[in-house]
């Protein structure tokens, strides 16, 4: 049954990735995210009832799966519009490959965790959120500086190939950071009563997502414009890859 | 019940000539009246009278009356599908000046408001409005600026989006800079300075736009508070350098600069948060602008000739209905006559039954003639089967 719902998501995600390609398509694509982040929300579901109610994505894949899911629904409340399309464009191919890379992981089906710790379902589930936060920032961030270096070089396809204005894409990222932000805090508040509660030791991973942390808390703190925030955007963005990659290979094991 | 057109348009008429016949929207609605079922869309590109079971001739008078002279060889004029076919371009902008304008939606809407036409008209018009809308929601024609001054606003829309509430100095008053202002207030944004080396054409243009006059001596103070810079003065040289620009602005600011020689120094293009559009920028982005409306049209004209189509087929029903309609009136007429003869020598409940089974016989048995009428009313067979069906059925004598 849980396997049955990946592949309707996978293929709604496959359909928005190539929809997305071009202006006439993008309502077939916005469709497509639409339907496919529903199939992935029963497929959830799905697993959460297969797990007997555990949580069924403390493992990397597990939690892949779950980002996923963040990063559509992300994307589906902040930038599914038919000018965000180049957004959507960056968005779904990687939404498609970390999905397929989950079902690889064996993070799609509905084995129960090892875990069965409130704590760290909150820890994962407010990460996992707020990662997906970020990565959309980041696109938003990347979107804006492509599209300020087309306005700065004078580009005469500039309203051929219209992409969000400046100023929505600068409001866009900074809100999503605004909202993404909390969850990395109490994601990481919850990891650190967890790990003195358990006696862990504070790990590498754990410098490089506080040190995100900082990056972010600045960003807010002193809400910088144009270029500048962009950068900002995608330099937390980097710490926020580095440390969930190197996460996958220590932290769930 | 013919449908026909007579009109003059830029295509075939100078300006000289065609502002001798435009009318404003009373006019025009009045004129129509005067003619009976007829429309006239009256505009600065054209003014044509759609008529409804009229003489052309009736329309030809008209106009010839308010131009004061023969209009030979200038009027053009068309009937039915050709006539349909056309409205639904010039609804869509397709015939316009600028491909895909849309303001003439609106106007051709207002003509069949202010007229008032018989069923064919009407018919033909609100089909014509939908096409216009269909054309602008379906296709990009007319998101993208056709002008400078339009290109202008809609390229500092890319940096702001909403320009609503932007602050914009106007540096050189004189027509190109007052274009170019309309256009970015017609978007929300506030003509804040006019600055000028005459201070009073200044203060007149500042006045129209509600801002305020500028001497040139002040532009440094100026520039710390908008948001648009727009030059056009006739200064042989640069007026402003990157020193001139402030250092520490948060916002981005956009600067259009329409003046040959050039009156912005190349170098502010390159400061961090300054965006610069030269004459020949701004014309190439409408060059390719105009690329795509042209792209665009293409599908426009698709949708144009689905909707003449459907006008057709329309049409052509109406030819068949007639022949329907007699059809079934004879049918019932024979129904009700004969269950007349039985409604004595039957119960109630019996002749209720008998009623309702006769009915649904003689549905049954109409059901397929009608579609097959309707589907062959499309085709050039439809007057053919429609003559069949009387002749068959002796509707004709009955007629008569």
């Amino acid at each position: 049954m849980v396997e049955v719902l990946f592949w309707p998501a996978l293929v709604a995600y496959g359909e928005a990735a190539f929809a997305y390609a071009t202006v006439r398509t993008s309502r077939a694509a916005t469709w497509g995210v639409r339907l496919g982040w529903l199939a992935q929300t029963a497929l959830l579901a799905a697993q959460v009832i297969g797990a007997d109610g555990d949580f069924p994505w403390s493992s990397w894949a597990g939690t892949l799966n779950l980002f996923v899911w963040f990063l559509v629904g992300t994307y589906l409340i902040w930038g599914c519009r038919p000018r965000f399309r180049l957004l959507g464009l960056t968005v779904m191919p990687l939404a498609f490959a970390l999905f397929v890379v989950a079902r690889i992981g064996g993070g799609t089906n509905s084995k129960a965790s090892h875990y069965g710790d409130l704590f760290l379902v909150l820890h994962v589930g407010m990460l996992t959120a707020a990662f997906a936060g970020f990565t959309l920032a980041a696109g938003l961030a990347a979107l804006y500086l492509w599209q300020e270096h087309r306005l700065k070089g004078r580009a005469h396809d500039i309203l051929r190939m219209r992409l969000p204005p400046l100023a929505s894409l600068e409001f866009l990222a900074w809100r999503t950071i605004l909202v993404s932000l909390p969850l990395l805090t109490i994601g990481l508040a919850i990891g650190v009563v967890r790990q003195s509660r358990d006696g862990g030791t504070f790990d590498e991973r754990e410098l490089l997502t506080l040190v995100a942390w900082i990056v972010y808390g600045g960003f807010l703190a002193a809400r910088p414009t144009g270029r500048r925030a962009a950068c900002l955007a995608l330099g937390g963005f980097v710490l926020v890859v580095v440390a969930r990659v190197a996460l996958a290979g220590s932290h769930f094991t | 019940m013919t449908l026909a057109l007579v009109g003059l348009s830029h295509h075939v008429a100078p300006v000289a000539l065609r502002e001798r016949v435009t009318l404003d929207l009373d006019g025009a609605g009045s004129l129509a009246r005067s003619l009976g079922d007829a429309v006239c869309l009256s505009t600065c590109n054209r003014t044509e009278i759609y008529l409804e079971g009229l003489d052309e001739q009736v329309a030809v008078s008209a106009l010839e009356q308010l131009a004061g002279e023969s209009l030979d060889g200038v009027l053009y004029r068309m009937q039915e599908d050709a006539a349909a076919l056309h409205l639904f371009r010039v609804a869509s902008g397709l015939d316009s000046l600028v491909p895909g304008e849309g303001e003439i939606l609106g106007q051709v809407r207002a003509a069949y408001e202010a007229a008032d036409p018989g069923p064919l008209l009407g018919r033909v018009f609100r089909q014509a409005v939908v096409v216009g809308k269909r054309v602008r929601t379906q296709t990009s024609i007319g998101e993208s600026p056709a002008s400078v001054s339009s290109a202008a606003a809609a390229l500092a829309a890319q940096v702001f989006g909403d320009l609503r509430g932007r602050r914009v100095l106007l540096i050189g008053a004189g027509r190109i800079s007052e274009l170019a202002a309309a256009n970015l207030a017609s978007r929300g944004a506030h003509i804040a300075y006019v600055a000028n080396r005459t201070l009073e054409t200044a203060r007149e243009l500042a006045r129209r736009f509600g801002g305020q006059e500028l001497e040139l001596g002040d532009l440094g103070r100026a520039l710390a508070d908008v948001d648009v810079v727009v030059t056009s003065t006739s200064a042989p040289e640069a007026i402003l350098r990157p020193a001139d620009v402030p250092s520490k602005r948060r916002a981005p600011l956009f600067f259009i600069d329409i003046a040959v020689p050039r009156d912005l120094d190349p170098a502010i293009g390159k400061l961090d948060g300054c965006f610069l559009y030269d004459i020949d920028d701004l014309e190439a982005v409408v060059a390719e602008t105009l690329e795509l409306r042209r792209a665009e049209g293409a599908r426009a004209e698709q949708f144009v000739v689905e909707e003449a189509e459907r006008f057709k087929s329309w049409r052509a029903s109406l030819e068949v209905v007639p022949a329907i309609a007699s059809l079934r009136a004879r049918a019932e007429e024979i129904r009700s006559s004969e269950l007349a003869k039985v409604d004595r020598r039957m119960s109630e409940d019996a002749l209720r039954t008998l009623e309702s089974v006769t009915a649904q016989i003689l549905n049954k048995l109409l059901h397929l003639p009608t579609i097959r009428m309707k589907e062959a009313a499309v085709t050039a067979d439809g007057a053919e089967y429609a003559d069949a069906v009387r002749y068959l059925f002796g509707l004709e004598e009955e007629a008569r």
